[in-house]
């Protein structure tokens, strides 16, 4: 869209505190009446100082940091952190650990694309899906819960383990989740992600080119929105996703050109059915054994470097960690992939209108937890 | 009123008093009437609202308050309302900032007098009553516009000026649908479009030609989009202009606001069954079946189910964006109200 903004330009802050900046995040808009000439991202309201503060934290005490990175996907944000430990310690742990890790990440990634899904309608106007995600991502929650004691913020991954083994009939419940939950998929298409409205709302509006999104170091469901067939647990397996047969999801354009905002949020959905392929399967494969046998008793990895990169929910993380054989981390960095999406944004926001600010900045799915740290 | 009127002749010594005061008596009692009766349904239509979009998200919705299903969970939210500070922000345009919510809560108010709720239920019969509702209904528009304006809020303005560009224009298609009705009849009071239906459901404008059946949807769309429904509720979007208009405001001022929308909503509907729904007549005539529903009761109940439908549409759909909602209007439903117009003039001239 070709826009003279020669007109008046008006400055409006939108956030830190509105409702659709998913967050704490304060967007600078230049407007002109509806249309945005430019929308300029401060990010930095809930930084925690991530990365100096687990400098001074010994190896497992990082864990529960790690969770508060990204709070919709914390079993996530702390699987590639103990996987990036134990690959500096060369920990190989057994297979009802592995099991367990990705269901647990599957499940979470379930419940990370609901928020996102839900929210999204939120943001395009339309509650009842928002409320409808929800319900489903209790049972989630609720087996989460069962399993380690806590509903958002886990401390469940262990560097060379878990913190429990499963309770008993773990598995028969995430069967009865997985078969409950892929009809109701159906039912979101019907009422938002296949809605006349809805699809006038998103499909044409937030282009992110394929090349763009490759040149802004975009990743996950972002950057397979726009057609690229890219997936940590496909393209660098961990986990033995390798073993796991799903197909990695990516958006088509039906409803308008590549990269639009419906093609990413359809991307979720997607993404969604096939973690319901993974979880089952990775039921299937869970045998007995020991979810502590490899835990090591003092961690203190031999002076080194390592860079572990994983797909989470939003896209891939890395923690790439420096170790002086100390018992603490002597740097550890976290390649976020929200922030990447978000340096997008500008470019892909410019020159349109209000509504479609919100539209895009939904459909890029940001955590600040995770973009500020 | 005449039935008010006849009533207050039982006062003992009424014909005693000034002449003044037994002109306006009356009126006041029938508007106070009005005014009670509206403001109980508004109350009703908010927890209905309450209900219907929780069981449309799988919830339960209101349920402690007062026993029954939490019915009296609106009366207590009005009372919290009325009883919060009242805060006022600084640099802003006093006196407009404080009369909007009431010139949006009269203009919402003060079309109900023209509505015939009832054979002999009606405050007057205005010999132009449609077109007093509509233009008594686009004085809200005022009240938003200064809301907008006067809360110093750039997000106030926006919606208010969303709402302007909006309600004016889609009130051109739902004044255009309303024709379609008064061409047939040929009167704009309201008590003669209602009379002008009698006789069965086949009498309603809405099954007597095709042309007012699609008017009547249009003013449908068109008056959801007047009473700032989703799926045109950009003014006050949540999402992007965190609450518009009335995003400053707070306590009794946020609530006449709220009921204003809610008594909106009630007005459109009331209007859609006085034009299209046979208003207070039964559906079945009485040669046929007995009457056992009096005619203000089943005005309500009509009412309540286009009220009803706006819920259902509201908890189901997305938001339009600006462009696409101006466009809607201007080129949808506006070429197509005006073939209705002239469609409806044909069958009327010609049949």
């Amino acid at each position: 869209m070709e826009v003279d903004y020669s007109g008046d330009v008006m400055t409006l802050n939108m956030g830190p505190q509105h409702p659709s900046t998913h967050g704490v995040l304060r967007l600078e808009l230049k407007t002109d009446g509806e249309i945005v000439a430019d929308a300029i991202p401060h990010i930095g309201y809930l930084h925690r100082c991530f990365e100096k503060h687990v400098e001074n934290v010994d190896y497992a005490g990082v864990v529960p940091y790690t969770d508060r990175m990204d709070y919709c996907a914390a079993m996530n944000m702390e699987l590639g952190y103990v996987l990036a430990v134990e690959k500096l310690l060369g920990i190989q742990v057994n297979n009802r650990v592995r099991c367990i890790r990705i269901i647990m990440a599957e499940l979470d990634r379930i419940a990370s694309h609901l928020i996102a899904a839900g929210t999204y309608g939120n943001d395009i106007g339309s509650f009842t899906p928002f409320l409808w995600c929800f319900r489903d991502r209790e049972t989630i929650l609720d087996l989460f819960e069962e399993t380690c004691g806590a509903r958002l913020l886990y401390n469940y991954n262990w560097i060379g383990g878990l913190m429990f083994d499963v309770k008993p009939g773990f598995e028969k419940k995430v069967i009865e989740f997985v078969d409950y939950f892929e009809p109701q998929v159906e039912n979101l298409n019907t009422i938002l992600s296949d809605n006349y409205i809805f699809i006038k709302r998103t499909a044409s509006v937030g282009i992110l080119s394929p090349e763009v999104a490759i040149s802004y170091g975009v990743t996950g469901p972002n950057l397979r929105g726009s057609g690229v067939k890219f997936d940590v647990r496909k393209d660098e397996p961990y986990l033995g996703y390798q073993d796991i047969d799903f197909e990695i999801a990516v958006g088509t354009g039906e409803h308008g050109p590549l990269g639009s905002c419906w093609d990413r949020y359809m991307v979720r959905i997607r993404e969604v059915k096939e973690s319901c392929k993974i979880i089952r399967q990775a039921v299937a494969q869970m045998t007995p054994g020991d979810v502590r046998e490899s835990v090591p008793k003092r961690i203190k990895p031999p002076a080194g470097e390592v860079y572990m990169r994983t797909e989470c929910p939003r896209g891939e993380l890395g923690y790439y960690i420096v170790s002086d054989g100390g018992p603490k981390p002597y740097r550890l960095k976290v390649k976020s992939p929200c922030f990447t999406v978000m340096s997008a944004f500008r470019e892909v926001s410019r020159g349109s209108m209000i509504a479609d600010i919100v539209a895009i900045l939904g459909s890029f799915d940001i955590v600040l937890g995770e973009i500020d740290r | 009123m005449e039935s008010i009127a006849r009533l207050l002749q039982l006062i003992p010594k009424y014909n005693a008093l000034p002449g003044i005061v037994r002109a306006l008596l009356p009126m006041l009692v029938s508007c106070i009437l009005v005014f009670a009766l509206l403001a109980l349904a508004v109350l009703f239509l908010v927890w209905m609202e309450r209900k219907v979009s929780a069981h449309i998200q799988d919830r339960l919705g209101p349920m402690y308050v007062g026993g029954w299903h939490g019915w009296a969970q609106t009366l207590a939210d009005a009372l919290k309302l009325l009883l919060k500070e009242d805060i006022v922000p600084e640099s802003i345009d006093t006196l407009l900032y404080k009369m909007a919510p009431f010139i949006v809560f009269l203009g919402a108010f003060a079309a109900f007098v023209v509505v015939p709720f009832g054979a002999a239920s009606f405050v007057t019969d205005l010999n132009i009553g449609i077109l007093y509702i509509v233009a008594v209904g686009s004085l809200s528009v005022i009240g938003i516009i200064m809301a907008g304006w006067a809360s110093n809020n750039k997000y106030s303005l926006y919606g208010g000026m969303r709402a302007a560009a909006q309600i004016i224009s889609y009130e051109i298609p739902s004044a255009i649908a309303i024709m379609t009705v008064i061409i047939p009849v040929g009167s704009l009071s309201m008590v003669d479009i209602v009379n002008a239906q009698k006789g069965g459901i086949q009498h309603w404008f809405l099954f007597r030609n095709p042309f007012i059946f699609l008017a009547f949807v249009i003013y449908f769309i068109a008056s959801l989009a007047e009473v700032n429904r989703t799926p045109f509720d950009i003014p006050e979007a949540e999402s992007e202009l965190v609450a518009g208009y009335h995003t400053e405001y707070s306590g009794m001022r946020f609530a006449f606001f709220f009921l204003a929308e809610y008594a909106n909503m009630l007005l459109v509907a009331s209007v859609a069954t006085t034009l299209f729904l046979g208003g207070w007549t039964q559906a079945i005539p009485a040669s046929i079946a007995p009457q056992l529903i009096p005619g203000p009761i089943l005005f309500f109940l009509k009412v309540l189910v286009l009220v009803f439908i706006q819920m259902w549409l509201r908890w189901s759909l997305p938001r339009l964006r600006v462009d696409q909602l101006m466009y809607l209007s201007w080129k949808v439903l506006l070429p197509i109200s005006l073939v209705l117009v002239l469609g409806v003039g044909w069958l009327t001239v010609y049949w």
